[in-house]
């Protein structure tokens, strides 16, 4: 007869393990793992939701190929990364840097950097809408105005609506990178600086020899972060553009906002998982050539 | 680069690290001071305006002051006596406390025993698990949409909580934790008698709560923003999340952007004033879910 009672203390562990990690193995199996082969396997099928799946094979890829709408959004889509996380992540570093040297109120100026990263993106989007709104309306264009500059089109324009829509993204992540970078620099062992400092090296080549080397990881792990992040944006794409999804001529439109489309107003189910699929693969070849690059360096 | 220049900043390093005041009397410092401070006004002055604009008349929206000439709470009663905004604030908190909870109890167990315990297949559980990291939400939004269509979970708090119960990052971040526990207490424990649970509840859990704080920070903020999925979810309006009814709402205000705007600050101002409250424990906890995840 089986009985707990009778199980070695090695055996009774593995039964409490087992028990601590069945709800846990079903949840991910059902949530996470299930729905990753759903939806591979849904991006070789036509389904409209309602209707019967149809095996379709490599079409939806083809479609996806051949539609000039998706390599717009695909172009988009880097140029969010491209822009998004150098900036970022120069000035997150600048900050950073200089704030880590100076004590006054350190606290106060770090939260004021802090404080726009506990924003909802929606909330913030809306906002920034209002600042790039034309004369008479928007800050922006009103402060312009105000020193007799010629007004901006910032939204409306094919150009600079993307880079307007990222600026809030930006602006929201730097209070999460200064922070990371100042706990990052924190760990550098001071006798390193000392030791420089006994030969006589200038600041700049401390930055560059010693501090620059030894935030490598931290380098890596923001890059990393920041570029999943520029290049799954939606929230702020979709509420500054509520009224043309995409900006003008898709010029902001990124791919998770095309999936959207595809998925609950175009009903394309299918197509819309393939989508997904290159999301999925973007995301992983970036992430791996990232950490190969900067490990190699 | 000149000697004293080395001096200098090498000396501010120190000062930074040793909460010693390097006097106003250096030039170099106080440019820095200057220039970070005022960065960081304007980094507060979008959020800033918001509030500021929330408190305008309309014919005032147009000026640039901070401080209103007639400030009004006209724009707060007109918004809160629409009362959606108390229910789409309850629900968002309700998803937010309630997922929370969830994922903090059910990553530290994983966590704890993917850390603690010694089974066969441990090894290929952790990696299953951690695997999941790599897959974006976006690509099983549409699996989840049909799962939820199947079981009648649409337009349901359950519908919109499910997929955030368990997160990998936590559990990846609690077995991190859990490694700074000596085994010997927990051998202590179950020498006296404890069982498992009470050895992970009452022994090893207290241990970690900075770890555990760090953890439900960064769940909660992500769930009380979090956008897509509740917008996809839901359908009724009593459902919305705080951030999907704000959409709709300035959606139908389209031009009054006072009233937007006081929109936007009711769905900032809580997580602000949480911040301002445990500013201390959310930095920390952000560098430690950051560093260790």
């Amino acid at each position: 007869m089986f009985s707990y009672r009778n199980l070695s203390i090695k055996q009774k562990q593995v039964v409490w393990a087992w028990g601590f990690l069945t709800v846990p193995v079903l949840f991910y199996s059902i949530i996470r793992f299930y729905p990753t082969f759903g939806a591979i396997f849904l991006s070789f099928q036509d389904w409209n939701l309602l209707g019967d799946k149809t095996w379709v094979g490599l079409e939806n890829y083809q479609k996806l190929y051949a539609d000039p709408a998706f390599w717009k959004v695909f172009a988009n889509t880097f140029i969010y990364l491209l822009i998004g996380t150098p900036f970022s992540l120069l000035i997150s570093f600048i900050v950073a840097y200089n704030l880590d040297k100076v004590r006054f109120m350190h606290g106060t100026i770090r939260a004021l950097y802090f404080l726009p990263f506990m924003t909802s993106a929606v909330a913030m989007a809306w906002l920034w809408r209002w600042f790039y709104q034309p004369v008479p309306i928007g800050l922006f264009n009103n402060m312009l105005a105000s020193f007799g500059i010629p007004q901006f089109p910032f939204l409306n324009s094919t150009t600079w609506a993307l880079p307007s829509i990222l600026a809030p993204a930006v602006w929201a992540g730097l209070g999460f990178q200064i922070i990371i970078f100042m706990a990052g620099l924190r760990s550098i062992p001071q006798s390193y600086y000392e030791a420089a400092q006994i030969d006589g090296v200038g600041s700049w080549t401390i930055l560059r020899e010693i501090t620059l080397p030894l935030l490598k990881p931290t380098i890596v792990f923001l890059v990393v972060l920041s570029s999943i992040g520029f290049l799954r944006i939606f929230d702020q794409v979709f509420n500054m553009t509520t009224n043309d999804p995409g900006g003008p001529l898709n010029s902001t439109k990124p791919l998770v906002l095309m999936i959207y489309d595809t998925a609950f107003n175009g009903f394309d189910m299918g197509y819309a998982a393939a989508q997904t699929v290159v999301l999925f693969t973007i995301l992983l070849v970036v992430s791996l050539v990232q950490l190969r690059i900067m490990r190699e360096r | 680069m000149t000697a004293t220049d080395i001096k200098a900043s090498s000396n501010t390093l120190d000062a930074a690290r040793s909460s010693q005041s390097k006097g106003p009397r250096d030039p170099m410092q106080i440019i820095r001071w200057t220039l970070l401070f005022l960065g960081g006004v304007v980094m507060v002055m979008p959020i800033v305006y918001m509030l500021s604009t929330s408190f305008k008349w309309p014919h005032e929206i147009y000026n640039l002051q901070i401080i209103p000439d007639e400030p009004t709470l006209e724009n707060y009663i007109y918004v809160l006596e629409d009362g959606r905004f108390y229910n789409w604030f309850f629900n968002s908190l309700l998803v937010a406390v309630s997922t929370t909870v969830s994922a903090v109890l059910f990553d530290s167990m994983v966590g704890y025993t993917l850390c603690k315990f010694e089974f066969r297949g441990r090894f290929f559980v952790f990696v299953a698990i951690l695997s999941t990291l790599m897959i974006p939400t976006e690509m099983l939004i549409i699996p989840w949409y049909t799962m939820a269509t199947q079981f009648g979970w649409l337009d349901s708090y359950w519908g919109i909580m499910f997929p955030g119960m368990m997160t990998a990052f936590g559990t990846f971040l609690m077995k991190q934790f859990f490694e700074s526990v000596p085994d010997d207490f927990i051998e202590a424990a179950r020498i006296d008698g404890l069982n498992e649970f009470q050895i992970w509840w009452s022994v090893a859990m207290p241990l970690v709560t900075p770890a555990l704080s760090a953890l439900a920070i960064f769940i909660f903020l992500g769930n009380w923003t979090a956008f897509i999925w509740p917008l996809i979810v839901t359908n009724s309006p009593e459902l919305y999340t705080l951030p999907v009814g704000l959409t709709t709402f300035s959606v139908e205000q389209s031009v009054e952007w006072e009233l937007i705007m006081t929109g936007a600050a009711l769905a900032t101002i809580p997580t602000l004033i949480v911040f301002l409250v445990f500013q201390r424990y959310i930095i920390r906890g952000v560098v430690m879910a950051g560093l260790k995840g």
